[in-house]
């Protein structure tokens, strides 16, 4: 693995927003690299950027100046349109309020970036199912997410994310808003995205526990990065 | 799963709302298709008069007379066809709140001209006989539960004295724009008490009705006949039914105005009200709309989705209205047979309530459609939870 280019590169990215007349500088000057098959953790203090940081990686906010490389792509050079058809080939994302759509089914869910490829839907079903079941929700796929609890909400988020097979996973405090048993269940079956199926996998999180099935910690601390490589795995 | 799966599914999400919409739309359509419905009432003489029929009267105005020995002019002159003559006669029955047409004719020249009203011809050969005798529209008959042989008493108000009548007939439209609450005469009848109570009224006629043997000929012939009464005592001013109709309109102008700007106006404050549920709604689902951008769905469906949403529930509310106007229509109708003798919903007015919905879910939904298209995904991520 050791010679493979990683899946994505980031050199002297900076971000700031406004705030009335107030420069606020969110990022500063980052750059790492994430390798492929690599489950990363991102830490830091509630305002330090993290979700910033995460937002431009998967090409939904722009970065100010830097480069953005996923999968050998330049991220900040497409246009608007161009992003958006990337992000739906390129990302699966995971948030912490599960967001998936309160009217739809979880296969219909899970369904949803499906809707946007090419494919008939003979295979799209075999694909959200596929999906379904690795996330270990088969038996759930005609409830309503208001049917369903917490972390089987948060596995169909999870289903919906892989669905398409996407070059990175991006996942933004996604045991944030879980009891601690539901939140084993969506860690372990994380790990086993990236051990079983060689995802890639870039989380945002606050927990210590889910920091430590990461391969890589990563602190962001007012707008910069310190790396905390983690031996024991 | 399909797109308006979903739209549909979006639509009923906030049911009161949903239904407190649907349900303003469903009247501000039907009080629309109403007043259209009398808009279109207001002109349905000017479809109903016939492009062969000529109308003669005094050039001056149409409240004074042209003398009867202009009948016989006008038959000579090329191209027409048939000549018949009345008067408006203005009785009152009653009292003044029972209005309907009343005039005198030469019944058996008028019957040719206007084919379309139809009387059963038993009761034709007893009116053309009887002199004293009347018939009267189905509806009017209908409305005051007037029977064959009743007598019918005016007041006169151009005509001093009360006028008795037999009723003899009773006739019904051909098509349904005949309007079926007149009340005629014989001219004769008039004419004969004026020779005894004022004989320099008599012989006079209030306008000359000319059918002519081509349409295309109509217009000359009007030109041939008032050429021929120029410089005599009483000039005439000849024109096509349809533009004598229209010059009775034009004088009610303002009211048929005054309603154009109602109806719009309705339909211009259904669509704040939709504007208002739809601009609700997609603030609510900012969230959601930018769950969607994120899965790299683009502008285009987030504006199908906002656009749909509102023409469901814009379509439905007007189906519904659009439903309940035939039989308030109806009922209207019925109602107000003094003011409107014909009273029926046009196919134009049914297209113009598509039409007037059509445009008020597509305004409705286009500031929502926009600010959900422009908000940044980040920000509106930010917004859930
Ligand atoms: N759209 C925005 N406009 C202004 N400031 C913002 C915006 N988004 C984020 N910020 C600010 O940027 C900083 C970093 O935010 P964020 O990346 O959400 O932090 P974290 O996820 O680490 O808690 C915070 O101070 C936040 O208030
Ligand atoms: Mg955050």
């Amino acid at each position: 693995m050791g010679n493979r280019p990683p899946i994505v590169v980031i050199r002297n990215l900076c971000k700031s927003y406004f705030r009335g007349n107030q420069v606020i500088q969110v990022l500063n000057d980052i750059s790492l690299d994430i390798d492929d098959g690599e489950f990363l953790a991102l830490m830091g203090p509630s305002g330090s950027g993290k979700t910033t940081l995460l937002n431009l990686i998967a090409g939904i906010d722009k970065v100010d100046s830097g480069i953005i490389q996923v999968g050998g792509v330049d991220i900040t050079s497409l246009s608007e349109t161009e992003l958006a058809q990337w992000r739906a080939m390129n990302v699966g994302f995971i948030f912490q309020f599960y967001n998936l759509i309160p009217v739809l089914t979880a296969f219909e869910n899970v369904e949803l970036p499906l809707l946007l490829t090419g494919l008939s839907k003979k295979e799209r079903r075999t694909h959200v199912e596929t999906a379904l079941s690795v996330v270990n929700l088969s038996d759930r796929m005609d409830h309503y997410p208001g049917q369903l609890s917490g972390g089987q909400q948060q596995r169909v988020a999870i289903a919906r994310a892989i669905v398409t097979d996407p070059t990175i996973l991006v996942a933004d405090e996604p045991t944030g808003d879980l009891d601690r048993v539901s939140a084993n269940d969506v860690l372990e079956l994380m790990e086993r995205l990236v051990h079983e199926l060689g995802k890639t996998i870039i989380m945002v999180t606050h927990d210590p526990r889910a920091a430590k099935m990461a391969h890589v910690i990563k602190h962001l601390d007012k707008g910069v990065l310190n790396a905390h490589p983690q031996t024991d795995f | 799963m399909h797109i308006l799966k979903l739209i549909f599914k979006n639509a009923f999400r906030h049911k009161l709302r949903t239904f407190l919409t649907i349900l303003g739309v469903a009247i501000a359509i039907l009080a629309f298709g109403l007043l259209r419905t009398v808009i279109s009432t207001w002109y349905l003489g000017v479809e109903a008069s016939s492009a062969s029929r000529l109308v003669t009267r005094n050039a001056i105005s149409l409240v004074f007379p042209l003398p009867l020995s202009y009948k016989e002019k006008i038959r000579q002159v090329e191209g027409v066809k048939e000549v018949s003559y009345g008067s408006w006669f203005g009785g009152i029955y009653i009292d003044e709140k029972h209005f309907f047409a009343n005039y005198a004719v030469e019944p058996e020249t008028y019957l040719k001209i206007y084919p379309e009203i139809i009387i059963p011809p038993d009761q034709k050969s007893v009116f053309f006989r009887d002199r004293k005798s009347a018939v009267a529209g189905r509806k009017l008959a209908e409305r005051y539960g007037w029977k064959i042989g009743d007598i019918i008493t005016l007041k006169g108000t151009i005509y001093s004295g009360n006028w008795d009548f037999v009723l003899r007939g009773i006739y019904r439209g051909r098509d349904e724009n005949v309007d079926e609450t007149a009340f005629v005469f014989h001219w004769e009848y008039l004419n004969e008490s004026l020779k005894k109570t004022s004989p320099l009224r008599a012989d006079q006629v209030g306008w000359y009705m000319i059918e002519v043997t081509n349409p295309n000929i109509a217009a000359e012939a009007a030109v041939k006949i008032d050429r021929m009464f120029k410089n005599s005592l009483a000039e005439t001013l000849t024109e096509t039914e349809k533009a004598f109709t229209l010059g009775f309109i034009s004088m009610t102008e303002a009211i048929v105005i005054a309603i154009q700007l109602v109806s719009f106006l309705i339909i211009f404050i259904i669509m704040a009200v939709v504007a208002n549920t739809m601009s609700m709604t997609a603030r609510e689902r900012i969230g959601e709309y930018a769950i969607f951008k994120t899965l790299g769905f683009g502008g285009f469906h987030i504006t199908g989705l906002i656009f749909g949403e509102s023409l469901v529930i814009t379509m439905v509310g007007a189906a519904l209205g659009i439903f309940l106007t035939f039989p308030a229509a109806k009922i209207f109708g019925k109602e107000l047979s003094t003011y409107f003798p014909v009273f029926i919903v046009e196919p134009e007015t049914i297209y113009m309530d598509i039409g007037a919905a059509l445009v008020v879910a597509c305004v409705a939904a286009l500031f929502p459609a926009w600010r959900a298209v422009n908000i940044r995904i980040a920000d509106g991520l930010r917004r859930i939870g």
